[in-house]
């Protein structure tokens, strides 16, 4: 996976999670908390849903590389390599 | 390992006992991240405390008053919408009718209270104007405390309530209803649980799904069963089977097969688990709150009678007592709920009032059957005479009726005593002491149908999704 596509994984994830936030506009160097209400069981669940969906698995001392999108694609990237997008079908995110 | 391999299913990732909200939500919660799971139940029908049935042709819920935690659309970070995000559920799905507004009432004492706190904070204002300054202390303490940070020790909330109230009445008026939903405790409740109750009744609010608590079950058991969740009805735990150390590997069902998981999530109670696990609890950790309930349809709505709250919590006389009574009933306090007075967009041209009293497990449990049928009829009369002089009688326009005991409670939920609200020792983390054996639901000490189904989420996280995590990074998985 390339960068905008760790960033509309993520995105993804987040809209299943949280359906009424607006993830469309999240800018990528800014923590996510501070963007959108999620707490530490919302960031629990990106981690499940990492591991479901691309069998990625971030150990709890790590949840914190993920406060960012940017942190987001550089902590995820190598463990995304060669994996292919997984888009919901009900996405509310460009395929 | 002298193993068949015919008979044995591979073991599961964690198995739920009690298809209760806590059970169901803590199976949904792990079905959806692929664990193997199932959810057992004794009886034909899910629900457990908070569960529906016919008769005479309607549609009864057996526990649901009101869905407490009520909050606007968009109001986010309070348990209720947190606990919907945790299970995929969406608002619009749950199609929430509001209260009218509920009510306290004793002798010369009427405080109401709505989904807007205001309206409590006015009452009690105009009630007892000497305790302005000290119920806004007493809100402000609420709002700030923080029930789930672990307590050096537990706190009296009668105590603590008098810290902020001076007023006995004032005192017994708030718990009344806080200990109504959900105090296991005699004549008091856990200070944190105060908190969550206050929270969830005063500051948030009263909601019906439409239809009803089944429209809830409906959603979590269909969502289950997608997610690859296993349900079995009329499957009842006989044993918790454990290892030379001591620890869980898993269950005996009532026909005697057996099924394997280094997890057990018991929703049965606190002593019902130990018992399962062929260990005794003290007779004071033994809950001994248990209730009688009548229902009575009437021939109009509610408000066509001018009886326009939704949920009344009353009493007969100005000293408030909650304990064990020592008569099959005891009329001095009770709950009415009239369920027409939720709104909603298809309003019921018949009106529904359910009461709900204090009652003495043993002494409608030893009662032959034709003493008991007896004692339903004059206990139901007793109970409605007592509530009358609160402008309620459903006497005059009832078209069907039916009542629920003790006896009830204890042959569809197993719980000791009947005792709905648990176990009066409530253990937080969820640990038993027994390896593998966690608890959900009401003796984790969050009570309620919100409170029930958090609690079964955050038993899952806690020990079935998160401990996974450190498993699999040290190679276990």
């Amino acid at each position: 996976m390339n960068r905008e596509e760790i960033i509309l994984a993520i995105k993804d994830i987040i809209a299943t999670i949280a359906p009424d936030e607006d993830v469309q506009s999240l800018a990528t160097d800014v923590r996510l908390r501070d963007q959108i209400e999620l707490d530490s069981m919302d960031f629990l669940d990106i981690v499940m849903e990492l591991r479901k969906r691309y069998g990625v698995q971030v150990p709890e001392e790590e949840y914190k590389e993920l406060a960012t999108l940017d942190g987001c694609v550089t902590y995820l990237g190598p463990k995304l390599e060669g994996k292919v997008l997984k888009q919901r079908r009900d996405s509310p995110l460009p395929a | 390992m002298n193993t068949s391999p015919t008979s044995k299913s591979p073991p599961y990732d964690a198995i739920v006992i009690g298809a209760g909200m806590s059970g169901l939500a803590a199976g949904l919660r792990l079905a959806q991240f692929d664990k193997r799971v199932v959810v057992l139940e004794r009886h034909y029908l899910w629900g457990g405390l908070n569960s529906f049935y016919k008769h005479n042709g309607r549609r009864f819920d057996s526990g649901l008053h009101a869905l407490t935690n009520y909050v606007p659309r968009h109001v986010k970070n309070t348990p209720l919408p947190r606990l919907l995000r945790q299970l995929r559920i969406s608002w619009e799905e749950l199609e929430l009718g509001e209260q009218t507004h509920s009510e306290i009432r004793f002798p010369n004492l009427r405080l109401r209270f709505a989904n807007q706190f205001g309206l409590m904070e006015e009452d009690v204002v105009a009630a007892f104007p000497r305790e302005r300054d000290g119920f806004a202390r007493l809100v402000e303490e609420v709002r700030t405390t923080d029930p789930f940070a672990p307590a050096a020790a537990v706190l009296s909330a009668r105590t603590e309530l008098e810290r902020f109230v001076r007023d006995p009445l004032l005192v017994d008026a708030i718990l009344l209803p806080i200990c109504w939903y959900g105090s296991a405790r005699e004549d008091d409740i856990d200070w944190d649980q105060f908190v969550i109750l206050f929270r969830s009744l005063f500051l948030e609010g009263f909601a019906r799904p439409r239809g009803g608590i089944k429209k809830l079950l409906d959603l979590l058991t269909v969502r289950f069963r997608a997610a690859g969740g296993e349900l079995r009805m009329q499957s009842g735990v006989a044993r918790i089977l454990t290892d030379a150390q001591g620890a869980a590997r898993g269950v005996v069902l009532d026909d005697g097969s057996e099924l394997e998981s280094d997890c057990i999530l018991s929703s049965a109670g606190w002593p019902e688990t130990m018992s399962l696990c062929g260990r005794d609890v003290p007779v004071a950790e033994k809950g001994q709150l248990s209730f009688v309930e009548s229902l009575h349809v009437l021939d109009r709505r509610c408000d066509a009678l001018g009886h326009d709250a939704t949920v009344t919590f009353f009493n007969t006389t100005d000293t408030f007592r909650w304990r064990r009574p020592d008569a099959l009933v005891d009329v001095e306090s009770g709950v009415v709920c009239a369920t027409d007075n939720y709104a909603s967009d298809t309003p019921a041209t018949e009106g529904l009032v359910r009461v709900t009293s204090l009652a003495d497990h043993d002494r409608w449990c030893s009662l032959d059957e034709d003493a008991y049928r007896a004692a339903k009829v004059t206990e139901c009369e007793r109970i409605l005479d007592a509530c009358a002089p609160f402008g309620i009688d459903p006497r005059p326009h009832a078209v069907d009726s039916d009542m629920f005991t003790p006896r009830t409670i204890r042959y569809y939920t197993g719980r000791v005593n009947g005792a709905v609200y648990g176990s009066p020792h409530k253990r937080r983390d969820g640990e038993t002491g027994v390896e593998n054996v966690y608890l959900l639901g009401t003796d984790q000490g969050l009570v309620g149908v919100v409170g029930a189904m958090m609690s079964g989420v955050t038993m899952a996280n806690r020990h079935v999704l998160m401990p996974s995590d450190a498993a699999i990074a040290a190679g276990g998985g």
